[in-house]
């Protein structure tokens, strides 16, 4: 997963880093080195080349950064652009996913990258500076820094076994809080806040007890780390103090050697915190790339067929979504003569919804086809149809823009006496002149503030606008207030006039529009047809 | 700060603890540096070796000291921090228990609407860990080993210690406030660009059918893009300042050395007062430089530290001066005129209800979605206040019986009970949720109540029977199921009024309508108000009450209603079509 995930950045960006991570040890080597002179020797002309040395080792520490944020950056807008081109089903957790979610990478470019090619380059740099300048100490310093990586690793494994177990228990009681305040208005209704407000507090407290018992055992591998860091500089510090005093070692070597060793373990040290601070970029990372692995759609068809009011026919169509057990439409067979209006009902759950759905194209059928004046649907060219539908689902979505813009959706180009006319036409003129900024008003995230007949209302506009010689229609099953429902039946009436319709209606108002009425039941149709099949039948009309 | 404050209190002495074993650690680091220093450099001058036994000892007392004081401050820090916090979730949660009525003009609108504001007040309770763990702690640490870092280095050259005080204070608070400066106003602009990006993407995403439909998939998707690659810049933005930061932090550290080093030999300082001057400046420095990130982060949990701090600063709702004792039998319900607006919701929710239901009887409230019932419900149970009219129950205002959270006199009081439309299952047994109806009910109870709800034979199917754990966490239950579970517990709880919104919803139709006819028909218990959308079973009921925006349209009973021309013939005519 970590390889996939530095696989997005290029090459020369991750070879650049490593440069500059080897450049900034260099000059931290020099940089001790002059500090140990200019102090041994009383030398204050060696300083400026010191503070030069300082200087160079910020800029390429700037620029690494700069670099590494930057490839940060470039990462996620990659994986943004991807995740908003796939599908998603729960739109709110990818949103999360796209702004969020997906900041939790930062870490590992920022921080977890620069420091492991920092881990890679420094302290080779500063160990072959330290057996230059003084054997014995290069080898304390060569036996102990093995201990870092193996220490962390011993430990960690141990720690992740243990608090592993711990997790889940720790989850729940911390889960607590956030269960109680999710249902603070059941406790009220049953009279029980009293009682949790003191059962908040005991969790809270055999929360902590449980998490500091964890963290007891998850903070031994920092402790194990730091004491042997410390502990190393002691190691380097009294025998080379003890061959000062022999005689046996120059103040300046004796200087190097102290302020390098505390930086050959410093990389590797702060290399283990960055590696967890990462961990969750890691799997906001994997869940994009899930959705990033996604198969593809099938290619979409080609074939334009002209104009005109046409004829719709399914033919044995069957629609089984993913994961479902039974079928959402069964053998469906109904034909739709050009001009006819069709009202399909049912119970709630009979596929109704997923009839429109796959006339408009945005459900396959499994088996069995589509014809549109005889030309199987899979092969039209999509945006040639849709081109030529008009649809009004059960809960529109209305965007982020103003009232004229979401009611000019199909025709950007539209006046504002078409987007009248199609509000009028809707009955929608009404309330959206009673908006505070009338056409201009604009409507909140997801259509915020817009009732649901007024939603509805809305999208009746916008399929008359867009003007198609086809009508998809979905009544909403949420129960309309009456004045709301015969605006809604009146609109629709003007919006169905001399087209081929397919309407979904729950109730007599809306029937009363159509031609013929046919039942789905269980994803079958009960009549007037059958299993026939109406092929036969139109061919034989 | 106060309300914070207050919970924090109680455990100021631990936190000093850990405060106090931070600034230990970080000082023994100092030290440790220090101290090998001036071994060094004096061993060099080749003294006695006495003269050097004790820096020996202390090199590596030091180094044993520095990793188990921070394993200590970690430790406490963390152990101090979490009982600060179950003290205030315990706060918090008061709080919020006692803010029961929705004040108009309140921008979350505290009332039926807010699981937003409230799930984000458990997250703004977790900042404050990071204001306690990642701001206070390492600040505390890091200004005082600066300090001491001055004050080493003044002991062996007085004129670096003056230089490196000004060091200490750039690479500290002066760095940590340009940086938290610079930042604030790049977050801002991130902040901005994500917000943009999650809008758009909701169109994109959430629209996918609709845009494809109207052809406007392409025109959206690249308004997205165009949000994405506004995001990106700001991202940019923001990593040049944390890059100039990290840069400076490097720059300033080492010419602070260099400074220092600088300032002790022009003093006349000699080898050793050079190497531990320049040493301890290195390490000072070092110390103070964390303080950039916790002056940021500081930043970031600023508002929902003030958040928590406006929840606890709320004054507690109005409790009855004398609670009514709660009588057993059925109690009348009375609506007087009674209005209701949410904040910033436009047409009233209740447009004026007048409502008199006698003791005991059984009524059926319909209507279309947004007319008005579950606030008709939630009025009742005195979960919101009306702003004209008023509601009485058995003559009392529905608070007159308590609050229900009788705090020290146990859990007693309210007499309006049931299943409202945010009902929620609790992470715990299914008995525990049944109980917390009524915590001293009889096995028998028990079962009688789910019996009645359907869901004996739920509880049953479930793998550990009534000890089944369900809620987050626990074994997961279908709609139907879940919609059975709250009905046994509000039927449970028995109450002088019950009422029941949707009871039988996310069942098939004749479970649904089997059950709502049993609610209606079953004799004894208290006066019943039942939201319902589905009509069969309501010939059953005493009264049904026709709602529609915000109010009562038509009262009688079922056959009197279908008999004549009016909205609940046309919601009867709808059923039958749609049966």
């Amino acid at each position: 997963m970590e390889r996939r995930l530095l696989g997005l950045v290029p090459r020369r960006v991750l070879a650049g880093l490593g440069v500059l991570a080897a450049g900034q040890g260099v000059l931290l080597v020099v940089a001790a080195g002059l500090l140990a002179r200019g102090v041994a020797g009383l030398d204050a002309g060696l300083l400026p080349w010191l503070v030069a040395a300082v200087a160079g080792r910020a800029v390429l520490a700037w620029v690494s950064s700069l670099v590494a944020g930057r490839a940060a950056a470039g990462v996620k807008e990659g994986l943004r652009e991807a995740l908003l081109a796939g599908g998603a089903v729960d739109a709110g957790a990818r949103v999360t996913l796209l702004t969020r979610g997906l900041d939790a990478v930062d870490p590992f470019f920022t921080g977890y990258v620069p420091q492991l090619l920092a881990a890679c380059v420094v302290p080779p740099l500063v160990v072959a500076r330290l057996v230059a300048a003084d054997w014995a100490s290069a080898v304390v310093v060569l036996v102990t820094l093995p201990l870092v990586p193996v220490f962390g690793a011993l430990v960690g494994l141990r720690t992740a076994a243990l608090t592993g177990r711990q997790w889940a228990s720790l989850h729940r009681l911390g889960g607590h809080f956030r269960d109680v305040v999710a249902g603070l208005s059941t406790l009220r209704a049953f009279g029980r806040t009293g009682h949790q407000s003191r059962v908040v507090r005991a969790l809270a407290e055999e929360h902590r007890r449980a998490t500091t018992g964890a963290l007891r055992v998850a903070f031994l591998s920092s402790l194990v780390l730091e004491l042997v860091c410390a502990l190393s500089v002691a190691l380097v510090a009294v025998p080379v103090g003890l061959r000062l005093l022999e005689g046996g070692m120059v103040l300046s070597t004796g200087l190097l050697v102290l302020v390098l060793t505390p930086e050959a373990y410093l990389p590797l040290r702060a290399l283990g915190a960055r590696f967890h601070a990462s961990a969750e970029g890691v799997a906001a990372a994997q869940e994009a790339f899930a959705v990033l692995d996604a198969p593809p759609e099938r290619p979409a068809g080609r074939v334009v067929v002209g104009e005109g009011v046409p004829e719709i026919v399914l033919d044995r169509v069957t629609v089984r979504y993913p994961g479902a057990e039974r079928a959402a439409l069964e053998e469906v067979s109904l034909r739709i003569g050009a001009g006819e209006r069709v009202a399909v009902t049912g119970p709630s759950g009979a596929g109704k919804s997923t009839l429109l759905l796959v006339v408009a194209g945005l459900v396959a059928p499994v088996s069995g086809r589509v014809l549109v004046d005889g030309v199987d649907l899979a092969e039209l060219d999509p945006v040639a149809w849709r081109r030529r539908l008009g649809w009004v689902p059960q809960r529109p979505h209305l965007f982020a823009a103003s009232v004229a813009d979401n009611i000019r959706l199909g025709d950007p180009s539209a006046g504002r006496d078409r987007v009248v006319e199609a509000a009028r036409a809707a009955v929608a003129d009404g309330f959206v002149a009673a908006m505070p900024r009338g056409y201009a008003t604009v409507l909140g995230e997801g259509g915020a503030g817009v009732s649901a007949g007024q939603r509805q209302r809305l999208a009746v506009a916008r399929a008359y606008l867009a003007g198609g010689p086809v009508m998809l229609l979905d009544e909403p099953t949420a129960r309309l207030d009456v004045a709301s429902e015969r605006a809604l039946v009146q609109g629709a009436a003007r919006l169905l006039e001399g087209r081929t319709a397919l309407v979904v209606a729950h109730r007599p108002a809306l029937l009363s529009l159509a031609d013929r009425v046919v039942r789905l039941r269980d994803g079958r149709l009960s009549e007037p047809a059958g299993r026939a099949g109406v092929v036969e039948e139109g061919r034989a009309a | 700060m106060k309300g914070l404050w207050g919970a924090v209190r109680p455990h100021a002495v631990r936190l000093v603890v850990a405060a106090l074993a931070g600034v230990a650690a970080e000082v023994c680091g100092l030290a440790l540096v220090a101290t090998a220093a001036w071994l060094i450099a004096r061993a060099s001058q080749r003294p006695e070796l006495a003269v050097l036994s004790v820096a020996i000892v202390a090199v590596r007392g030091f180094a044993l000291a520095k990793g188990s004081l921070r394993y200590a401050e970690r430790l406490a820090g963390h152990d101090a921090t979490l009982r600060a916090l179950a003290e205030l979730r315990g706060r918090v949660f008061d709080a919020l228990a006692a803010r029961r009525r929705p004040e108009p003009g309140l921008r979350d609108g505290a009332g039926l609407r807010d699981g937003g504001a409230l799930t984000r007040m458990v997250s703004d309770v977790e900042a404050v860990q990071d204001l306690l763990l990642r701001c206070v702690l390492p600040g505390v640490a890091a200004v005082v080993c600066g300090v001491v870092g001055v004050a080493v280095c003044g002991l062996v050259a007085p004129g670096a210690a003056v230089v490196l005080a000004v060091g200490v204070l750039v690479a500290g608070p002066v760095l940590a406030v340009a940086a938290a400066g610079a930042a604030g106003r790049v977050s801002a602009r991130v902040a901005a660009g994500r917000e943009e990006l999650a809008v758009r993407a909701l169109d994109v995403l959430e629209g996918a059918a609709d845009l494809k439909v109207f052809g406007a998939d392409g025109r959206f998707a690249a308004a997205a893009g165009e949000a994405a690659a506004g995001l990106r810049r700001a991202e940019r933005a923001a990593a040049r300042v944390s890059a100039l930061v990290a840069g400076a932090g490097v720059a300033v550290q080492g010419c602070v050395v260099a400074a220092v080093v600088w300032a002790a030999l022009r003093g006349g300082a000699d080898q050793v007062g050079a190497a531990v001057a320049g040493l301890s400046a290195l390490v000072a420095v070092e110390s103070v430089l964390p303080l950039a990130a916790a002056a940021q982060r500081l930043r970031e949990v600023r508002p929902a530290v003030r958040r928590v701090e406006s929840v606890l600063a709320a004054p507690p709702a109005p409790r009855a001066v004398r609670p009514v004792a709660v009588p057993r039998g059925p109690l009348a319900v009375e609506l007087l005129g009674v209005r209701v607006s949410y904040a910033g919701g436009g047409r009233a929710a209740l447009d004026g209800v007048d409502l008199r239901v006698e003791r005991g009887r059984r009524v059926a409230v319909v209507g279309a979605s947004g007319a008005g019932k579950s606030t008709l419900l939630a009025a009742v149970a005195g979960e919101v206040a009306p702003a004209a009219g008023a509601v009485l129950i058995g003559g009392h205002d529905p608070s007159a019986y308590g609050a229900g959270d009788g705090r020290g006199a146990g859990d007693a009081g309210g007499a309006v009970r049931g299943l409202m439309q945010d009902a929620h299952v609790f992470a715990g047994s299914v008995r525990a949720n049944l109980l917390l109806a009524r915590p001293d009910a009889s096995e028998g109870e028990l079962e009688a109540a789910a019996r009645r709800a359907r869901f004996l034979e739920v509880v049953e199917a479930l793998p550990g029977g009534w000890d089944t754990p369900v809620g987050t966490g626990g074994h997961g239950l279908s709609g139907g199921q879940r919609q059975r579970l709250l009905l046994a517990r509000a039927l449970l709880a028995d109450p002088p009024v019950l009422v029941l919104d949707e009871p039988a919803e996310a069942l098939d139709p004749v479970t649904a309508d089997a059950v709502t006819r049993d609610l209606l028909a079953a004799p004894g218990g208290g006066t019943l108000l039942l939201v319902t959308h589905r009509l069969a079973a309501l010939g059953a009921a005493d009264e049904v009450v026709v709602m529609d925006r915000g109010r009562v349209v038509q009262r009688g009973r079922h056959d009197e209603l279908v008999a004549v021309p009016g909205p609940y013939r046309d919601l009867w005519d709808a059923e039958l079509l749609a049966a």
